[in-house]
């Protein structure tokens, strides 16, 4: 990355007031992970983290979480698209119910879940009368519903600005030097995009990842099928084994991290796109 | 290749009305003030503005015919198009810029690349393959962009204000490239030097409409509106330079202040120019005697068109044509200083 020029003007000595409460800021924020880490039974982890029921909640959750993503990128993309592209009557509506999911407690997205694809929910009979599919509910796939339904919002966001900020013009000249749409999509507006989709792709599986409430109210706890990492942790500290809470929840931590490491900053606030470096003579 | 065009046409609120016949390997420039629709008129020729009303017939295909549902996309058209802002791809090296069109025109990776490397070498920037487009300076950018929509080599060129932040001996050399090129061209310009050169015919433009059509020559000698006037209003001739001596075709020589050598324009403004009765004994350098060919009164002063041995034009006050009695055939003195002309290669 290019080193910004410097617009601090002639005080480079940052304001004290601001760097206090950006400190306290970070405290807040690590202070709970320094309490777990002081508490976690580093000697044991190994033995608590080999455990079957561990490993399959782990594997539920790599399961759920990175289907979650696919269906958010597959069905979150188009969505996209239309809310850059296309101005239509209600763009503000979709774009809020989009929304919704992130400011939603999980757990009435869970209960919305299950009043419309339950067994007698509105889809739910559907599904059952004309699909032949008994139910969602303590299945993996409605695990996976639930985490894409907090998830897609993570995904919609980003794809969204990161069209917004691709110049359409740079696909309108593609056309005009021979490429169909297909071979634009591909070979301009796909490569032009690939940080902002790898980023809200990664994002949403973040998400997913750590999904509690929506899987647990929709899809229940079963072992195997539904009972993924964050509802094994929640369980086992219920049950009265902390050691096992804080060991699943260390290995939630470090896999978050390293995430959210990956990503960097630039990822998650994307950098405005290269300006075409012509010295632009004036319209016509 | 030609072009026929009946354009009727609206983006927001600006509407354009323009007719455009354009023969087969014929450059055609357009030239009107910022905001004419000049390059709302080569957008929808090129597919990316539909037409209202009208047709558009490129190379005997109709590609734009809206009452009878016809739009053929972009990327259909027998065209390919320099936009005036350049647009390369970010993601792309500047040769896979370039090679860009000849891939999408189904050539396999390799031998596109080797037309886009003798692109590259065309407009001069073979050593720059490799860069990306933020590292380009805006020149450099601009020629990039016209060797990508030269590299499809198309039936029909369309350049818009493609030489505009050239600097002045690129430009000749991009001139003569243009020149050369055997496709149907059509360009948008704010450089008369670009239009004469180039241009076969001249379409001026003004607020959506076409105010004037004609060979350069013809506007230039005739301009309908102020602004093509203001355009137009400079003399150029061609000759061959040795030293601060211009040869012109029709037998004058002119003193230059600058040595050149070689085929040469020569501009000079009709002001710089003074008409006398008998042979002026002045410092300039240059005095020829001239026929009036024509005296064409303009608001606050009058433009003399001088005929033979060379053509050119002269403003004079109202006054100075009655005090010389100038009249289309008479003839009269002309004198020019060195130190007005600019000389630049042609």
């Amino acid at each position: 990355m290019t080193k910004r020029p410097n617009t601090k003007g002639p005080n480079r000595r940052p304001p004290i007031a601001i760097v206090a409460m950006a400190i306290i800021a970070v405290a807040v924020l690590s202070l709970p992970l320094v309490g777990l880490l002081q508490r976690t039974p580093w000697s044991s982890l190994g033995t608590t983290l080999g455990e079957t029921a561990t490993l399959e909640a782990l594997r539920v959750s790599v399961v759920v979480s990175l289907m979650a993503a696919a269906v958010s990128v597959v069905l979150g993309l188009p969505l996209a698209w239309v809310l850059a592209r296309l101005s239509f009557r209600g763009r503000a509506l979709v774009r809020a119910i989009v929304l919704l999911p992130m400011v939603l407690p999980p757990v009435v997205g869970g209960i919305a879940l299950f009043f419309a694809l339950g067994r007698k929910g509105l889809v739910g009979r559907a599904l059952h009368d004309w699909l032949g599919i008994d139910t969602l509910i303590g299945t993996t796939a409605g695990a996976v519903i639930a985490a894409a339904f907090v998830s897609m919002p993570f995904f919609v966001i980003t794809a969204e600005a990161g069209l917004r900020q691709l110049d359409p013009r740079l696909e309108s000249a593609a056309s005009t030097l021979g490429a169909g749409r297909w071979t634009v999509l591909r070979r301009i507006t796909l490569p032009l995009l690939a940080p902002s989709l790898a980023a809200g792709a990664t994002l949403s599986w973040a998400r997913a990842l750590g999904e509690f409430g929506a899987t647990i109210t929709f899809a229940g706890n079963h072992p195997g099928r539904t009972r993924t990492l964050p509802l094994a942790i929640a369980q086992a500290n219920e049950a009265g084994q902390p050691e096992a809470a804080i060991a699943m929840s260390v290995l939630l931590i470090g896999v978050s991290l390293l995430i959210l490491i990956g990503l960097r900053h630039r990822w998650i606030a994307p950098r405005t796109p290269q300006q075409q470096s012509s010295s632009e003579s004036s319209p016509s | 290749m030609s072009i026929q065009a009946q354009v009727h046409a609206a983006t927001g609120d600006f509407t354009i009305r323009a007719q455009l016949d354009a023969p087969a390997g014929s450059c055609t420039a357009i030239v009107g003030p910022n905001g004419a629709g000049k390059t709302t008129l080569v957008h929808v020729l090129a597919g990316l503005i539909p037409l209202q009303r009208g047709n558009v017939v490129l190379a005997g295909q109709l590609v734009d015919h809206p009452a009878q549902g016809i739009h053929v996309p972009p990327d259909r058209r027998p065209i390919a198009l320099h936009s005036q802002h350049n647009l390369l791809f970010p993601h792309l090296s500047v040769v896979d810029n370039v090679a860009f069109g000849p891939r999408c025109a189904g050539l396999a990776a390799r031998p596109a690349r080797r037309r886009a490397e003798e692109w590259l070498n065309k407009v001069g920037l073979a050593d720059l393959a490799g860069l990306r487009p933020a590292q380009l300076s805006g020149g450099q950018a601009q020629r990039v962009g016209l060797a990508r929509a030269a590299a499809c080599e198309p039936a029909i060129l369309l350049l818009d204000e493609s030489l505009a932040s050239l600097d002045a001996e690129t430009r000749t050399d991009v001139r003569h490239l243009l020149a050369d090129i055997d496709a149907t061209r059509v360009l948008i310009t704010h450089d008369p030097v670009e239009t004469r050169v180039l241009a076969d015919q001249l379409l001026v433009m003004e607020r959506g409409e076409i105010v004037q059509t004609g060979t350069p020559e013809e506007v230039a000698s005739d301009p309908r509106t102020p602004w093509t006037a203001g355009l137009l209003d400079i003399n150029l001739l061609a000759g061959i330079a040795a030293g601060t001596e211009v040869a012109l075709e029709g037998g004058l020589a002119l003193t230059t202040a600058t040595p050149m050598t070689g085929p040469v324009l020569v501009t000079f403004s009709p002001a710089a120019v003074t008409l006398s009765t008998a042979e002026p004994h002045t410092s300039a350098r240059n005095t020829w005697q001239a026929e009036v060919a024509r005296i064409q009164p303009e608001s606050d002063r009058v433009r003399v068109l001088l005929g033979r041995p060379v053509p050119c034009q002269v403003w004079v006050t109202p006054q100075a044509v009655g005090e010389l009695g100038l009249s289309t055939g008479s003839r009269c003195w002309a004198a020019l200083k060195a130190t007005e002309l600019t000389v630049r290669e042609a």
